[in-house]
């Protein structure tokens, strides 16, 4: 048994290691250093803990035996899962902490004198608003992540879910999660607890069930940050250093990202949590492309001459390349380019797929060096002196109409500047609009010839036609 | 008169907050997926309640249901924990610079 300043001090060394872990990802050639850092950090916490328990009798045994369990679990999803199911995947172990931060307050509420609470019917006044508010966002990232999972795992359909009122009953259950926290200390009433809870698992599902799928970026980065104020919550019950210090990175990280994510589409936090975008401004700009207008299309030769004939490409892949697992095909391509002397660069949109650096995960799967593939600040000046842009699977994030047409949903926010390429091959199974609902005027360009079809299979029919 | 001991929690937590603001803001976008599936790991140290929850019962029942909902926490945090990092150790290792796969 270690006295509690000790033990104190190595919470506090293993904050310290997370915040070097983060700090690693500053570049990929420190980045695996830094996550040795937070394994570290993490065997600390935990070997610390159980010696300040310093109880070794039979039940410590359990412990191991529930750690062995989750870890084997744990160890089997991380080599099992493919690549292309990171968003997902993430989505599913933001659950996991938001239940477990549900849990831990929970006991804590059952058996306050072991966490040096008080007791039952009587535990302090700050611990009871810290462990309910910890239990309530714990509640919210649960059900909302497991939300998220469904959507970007396609077991739920992505499109928003939208009905009358909506947003007024989250704003009245919402408020009732204070009220209900309120008298919760007033009484200390064991059923007020569970009817906080149970609010707040519908609130998190109410929440995330009106975002479309192309918003998800942005929701994943929420409810990390959700997962990161839940664990905080509880560290300030337990009076722990190393969950304040992770519970506040962790929640400050995940704010950062929603801000990059929103700022890349050009629309408030706001409109995204409320929802329901690209749902209803489909209808008009139906009848507008009633209209047939002229469209070049191509097929693997044309593409593949080309692209022979360039001396520099670039490459935008988008959620499509993801779908159609296409980033092998793509490497393939793009190796048969580099031996005849062409540049090949890539250009990635912020929110190019469905989480934060998506593509840059697929690209590197794919043993694509990380020193070709460029952000869109650092690259939009290059499409004009370059000759042909291969968009594979992206659509909104090219659109020209972001830039000149002021009455278009997806107005000011960034796009790359593909159409100043001389030419543009555009890999795309059919016409219809992108997820904003509305057509890419690239299509119609002169420049732009489309190749209609799956972008992995064609990308392979390019690769043969290179030879 | 003496600080209450909350308050020095909530410099901690305040300090850290503008640690992470600044930490991640220098974070490339490219690793923008690992510091997700990083962060996600390192949240899971929620596990430090949920050993004390399943361990430290005062009447030694480990079977008592506050216990219970301990042990379950556990479980689920150490999936985070292994799945978490080994993923993000898996993303890393796959990122390479041109000189690397040219030899």
């Amino acid at each position: 048994m270690i006295s509690a300043n000790l033990s104190a001090i190595f919470y506090l060394i293993s904050g310290i290691l997370f915040i070097l872990a983060l700090r690693g990802l500053s570049s990929p050639d420190t980045s695996r250093q830094g996550n040795y850092f937070g394994i570290a950090g993490m065997i600390i916490a935990i070997v610390v803990t159980f010696l300040s328990i310093g109880n070794f009798s039979t039940s410590l045994v359990y412990v191991i035996i529930f750690l062995a369990i989750g870890g084997a679990i744990g160890t089997f999803i991380a080599f099992r899962i493919p690549m292309t199911a990171m968003p997902e995947l993430v989505a599913g172990f933001h659950s996991l902490v938001g239940l477990a931060a549900v849990f831990v307050a929970v006991a804590a509420f059952l058996n306050p004198n072991v966490f040096n609470l008080g007791v039952v019917g009587n535990i302090k006044l700050a611990s009871l608003i810290e462990m309910s508010i910890g239990a309530a966002v714990g509640a919210i990232t649960f059900s909302g992540s497991i939300i998220a999972f469904l959507k970007l795992r396609g077991i739920m359909s992505g499109s928003p879910i939208i009905f009358n009122g909506q947003h007024f009953l989250n704003l009245a259950l919402g408020i009732s999660i204070f009220i209900l926290i309120f008298f919760l200390c007033k009484t200390q009433s064991a059923n007020i607890f569970w009817i906080t809870i149970i609010i707040s698992f519908l609130v998190g599902v109410l929440l995330i069930i009106p975002i479309g799928g192309a918003d998800m970026p942005v929701v994943i980065s929420m409810l990390n940050s959700y997962s990161g104020w839940a664990a905080a919550g509880i560290g300030f019950t337990l009076e722990n250093t190393a969950l304040i210090i992770t519970g506040a990175l962790v929640g400050s990280s995940g704010a950062i990202l929603s801000y990059i994510m929103c700022k890349a589409m050009n629309r408030s936090f706001v409109s995204v949590i409320l929802g329901g975008f690209g749902a209803d401004n489909s209808a008009d700009d139906k009848k507008d492309s009633k209209e047939q207008k002229p469209v070049k299309s191509g097929n693997a030769e044309d593409a593949a001459f080309l692209m022979k004939n360039a001396s520099s490409v670039i490459i935008v892949p988008g959620y499509g390349m993801a779908v159609a697992q296409a980033q092998h095909a793509l490497r393939e391509m793009v190796d048969k380019l580099k031996k005849n002397d062409i540049k090949v660069t890539y250009a990635i949109h912020p929110v190019a797929g469905r989480m934060p650096g998506h593509m840059n995960v697929l690209l590197a799967e794919a043993n694509v060096p990380y020193d070709e593939v460029f952000e869109l600040e650092d690259i939009n000046n290059d499409f004009a002196n370059s000759d042909v842009a291969f968009v594979i699977g992206a659509n909104d994030v090219t659109n020209p109409v972001a830039k000149t047409d002021p009455k278009s949903p997806i107005f000011g926010m960034p796009v790359l500047d593909v159409e100043k390429c001389k030419s543009v091959l555009f890999v795309k199974r059919s016409l219809s609009p992108g997820y904003a609902g509305i057509d890419n005027e690239l299509f119609y360009k002169d420049n732009t010839l489309m190749l209609f079809a799956d972008a992995k299979k064609m990308t392979e029919d390019i690769v043969k036609n290179l030879d | 008169m003496e600080i209450d001991p909350f308050i020095f929690r909530l410099s901690i937590f305040i300090l850290s907050i503008f640690i992470g603001y600044y930490v991640v803001w220098s974070v490339t976008p490219s690793l923008h997926t690992p510091l997700m599936s990083v962060t996600n790991a390192i949240s899971s140290v929620i596990i430090v309640g949920a050993i004390v929850a399943a361990l430290a019962t005062s009447s030694g029942n480990i079977f008592s249901i506050s216990s219970i909902f301990g042990f379950i926490a556990i479980l689920l945090a150490a999936i985070n924990i292994f799945g978490g990092f080994l993923v993000t150790q898996r993303m890393l290792q796959m990122y390479k610079k041109k000189k690397d796969k040219k030899k």
